[in-house]
């Protein structure tokens, strides 16, 4: 096809770059201009060059971090996705049940973050919570305060618990815009339960599925909210994620300089990350 | 291949159904030849694909029992049944190739690779698509689409029935005469009992043996098309098959003669009527001349549709249409007169045969 140039096309744009830009190019390059320079306070900078990238990309703290993250997204992926779709699968395609189910899986969506952290934090809780009263109860020795793996399951549970539900929702409407005509076709060719979900189910759900990892994998790995009021980080280190250590570093510490460099890296490899799900997930579809 | 028998199917989609009404399907009873090409006419919402369903296991009847060679199979899942059914969107398994959703129905029933192999290549000739093989069936166009699923039914040989759901609904007006070119001759070939669903009389009409017409959840006439045509045993049949439908006018029968408002026609019978019974004349636009004698017209519209013309006339208060040639020319005071032979009474709208 012919390509038109119009270069009056531009102004139709300029409204959203104007956005974008106040939205996110100019906060983005206050951050860039202080991953540069570095400051003692009273607004004084003084150019750093690359030293802070420098200090991160050598700093164990932050590799560390990061490995923790892509654990952690991994952990989450794995746990989310199968499950959600099992229950978009198990939940009723009609009747009373559907607006049921539906509302039951909208709530955890609906609470915020750090309501969510709280009410993880305190039922964990060996004095006082459910969950934790109830497992030393029965002899289990659980405390998220104390044991990192503890802390890392109590973590990893309640992300399920907050975030399988938008897995489910995307499944699910996949799934009821598969027409009546494909299972009855199944089962006059025959085909399996497996195969009905092989052939039929799991192709339909495609499209939906690679947005719910996508959203999963970049809300996971940016997560800070929960982690943060459930366990702050600890016990030690061992659920300091990056986005909690950049927190950390920035607020904490005050150090600005090196916690601009740390974002900087941070959104490059979320970036990345999400690039490479999008074409390995995509790629698929342009073989045939 | 086999006889299929509708032994009083009834079928309501409502728990408990407290009335006629409720039904989707009144009442079937009819047994249906083996190798014969059947099609079910009827508008929207008739039960024909209640029917066809249910024959090919996908509902449960609520009352009645469907056998297959004198074989009850009523409660026989669809896979047991051993029927094909080709649906109005074509169904096919996006991420396999042509060669595998030929294959797939086989491979479900554990036959051996080569047998699959062996028939699944017959087919893709058959259906014309073996350059076709190896591509992903996705991005085939819908006539290719609904060869396949129409394929996935015939690779299977021994299947007792190949049922059609309005199979052609989605396919282009010039590929729809080759696919159905294309079953006949699969009927032919194979003898397959065939069951055919549409709401269009071109299509069942060139298709099948025999047209089932339905309305209302009930079947109120099965005929060869010209059965339907001179015949129509109900005056919905009547009125659904032929284009313009037929001419259904209230009438007086007394004796041995009808009357039409202030107009009279001798009959050569006398129709056994009861008294009280809604009695109409139904007579097709084919059969109506028009002339200088007979009972008189005015002419309401002309149309002209190519080789002929549609005359709307207004009968003794009755809209009406006569199908004329395309050079009729009107007298000044024009009549019209019935062909005794196609003249069709009916008695709460089904038909008063000669012999009853």
């Amino acid at each position: 096809m012919e390509k038109t140039w119009n270069n009056k096309a531009w102004f139709l744009v300029l409204p959203v770059l104007l956005l974008v830009a106040f939205s996110a190019v100019i906060p983005l390059m206050t951050v860039v201009n202080y991953s540069v320079q570095d400051t003692f306070g009273n607004n004084a900078f003084f150019w750093a060059g690359t030293d802070w990238f420098d200090d991160i990309l050598h700093s164990a703290r932050f590799w560390e971090a990061l490995q923790r993250n892509l654990l952690f997204s991994f952990i989450i992926l794995a746990l989310e996705i199968p499950l959600g779709i099992f229950i978009a699968l198990n939940m009723p395609k009609k009747g009373l049940g559907v607006p049921v189910c539906l509302v039951l899986m909208a709530l955890p969506l609906l609470i915020p973050w750090n309501v969510v952290g709280t009410i993880w934090q305190v039922f964990g809780r060996v004095d006082i919570g459910l969950l934790g009263h109830t497992l030393a109860a029965l002899g289990i020795d659980y405390n998220y305060v104390r044991d990192p793996l503890d802390a890392w399951i109590t973590v990893v549970v309640m992300d399920v618990w907050h975030w399988t539900s938008l897995v489910v929702l995307l499944c699910y409407a996949g799934l009821v815009s598969i027409p009546d005509a494909y299972y009855q076709a199944a089962k006059i060719d025959g085909a399996s339960r497996w195969s009905v979900f092989r052939y039929i189910q799991l192709p339909k759900m495609k499209r939906v599925l690679l947005i719910a990892v996508l959203l999963r994998f970049m809300d996971s790995f940016m997560i800070y909210t929960e982690p943060f009021v459930v366990t702050g980080g600890g016990p030690g280190n061992s659920t300091t994620f990056l986005s909690i250590d950049l927190v950390k570093t920035a607020v904490g510490q005050f150090d600005l300089g090196p916690a601009a460099a740390m974002s900087i890296v941070y959104f490059l490899i979320i970036l990345l990350l999400s690039w490479i799900f999008y074409t390995v997930m995509t790629s698929s579809d342009a073989d045939n | 291949m086999a006889r299929i028998t509708l032994d009083h199917i009834r079928h309501a989609y409502g728990p408990n159904p407290k009335s006629d009404a409720a039904y989707a399907l009144r009442e079937v009873d009819h047994e249906w030849a083996d190798g014969g090409a059947y099609a079910l006419l009827g508008p929207s919402g008739c039960g024909k694909t209640t029917l066809l369903n249910i024959i090919s296991g996908l509902l449960q009847p609520s009352h009645g029992r469907i056998l297959f060679d004198g074989k009850d199979v009523t409660n026989l899942s669809t896979q047991e049944r051993n029927i094909a059914q080709v649906f109005q969107f074509p169904v096919i398994y996006d991420t396999m190739t042509v060669y595998d959703n030929l294959a797939f129905p086989l491979r479900n029933r554990g036959i051996a690779e080569p047998d699959v192999d062996r028939r699944v290549r017959e087919m893709l000739e058959i259906i014309d698509l073996s350059d076709w093989s190896n591509r992903k069936a996705q991005r085939l166009t819908a006539d290719q689409k609904q060869k396949i699923s129409l394929g996935r039914g015939l690779v299977r040989n021994d299947v007792n029935a190949i049922l059609f759901d309005e199979p052609l609904t989605v396919i282009d007006p010039h590929m729809k005469w080759v696919l159905r070119s294309q079953l006949k001759r699969f009927h032919k070939q194979f003898g397959f009992t065939m069951v055919y669903v549409t709401h269009d009389q071109t299509e069942a009409l060139t298709f099948a043996d025999k047209v089932v017409v339905m309305y209302d959840g009930q079947i109120v006439q099965i005929g060869t098309p010209a059965e339907l045509f001179e015949r129509p045993s109900h005056t919905f049949v009547g009125y659904f098959i032929g284009s313009p439908g037929m001419n259904v006018m209230p009438a007086e029968v007394h004796g041995s003669t009808i009357t039409l408002g202030s107009e009279t026609i001798a009959l050569d019978h006398a129709p056994k009527i009861a008294a009280g019974d809604k009695v109409e004349l139904g007579i097709r636009p084919e059969f109506i001349r028009i002339g200088r004698e007979g009972m008189a017209i005015t002419v309401t519209r002309v149309e002209d549709i190519g080789r002929r013309k549609i005359v709307r006339a207004n009968l003794a208060g009755q809209q009406i249409a006569i199908v004329a040639s395309e050079d009729i020319e009107f007298p000044a005071e024009p009549r019209v007169t019935f062909d005794p032979g196609a003249l069709n009474i009916y008695a709460n709208s089904w038909r008063v045969g000669r012999e009853a």
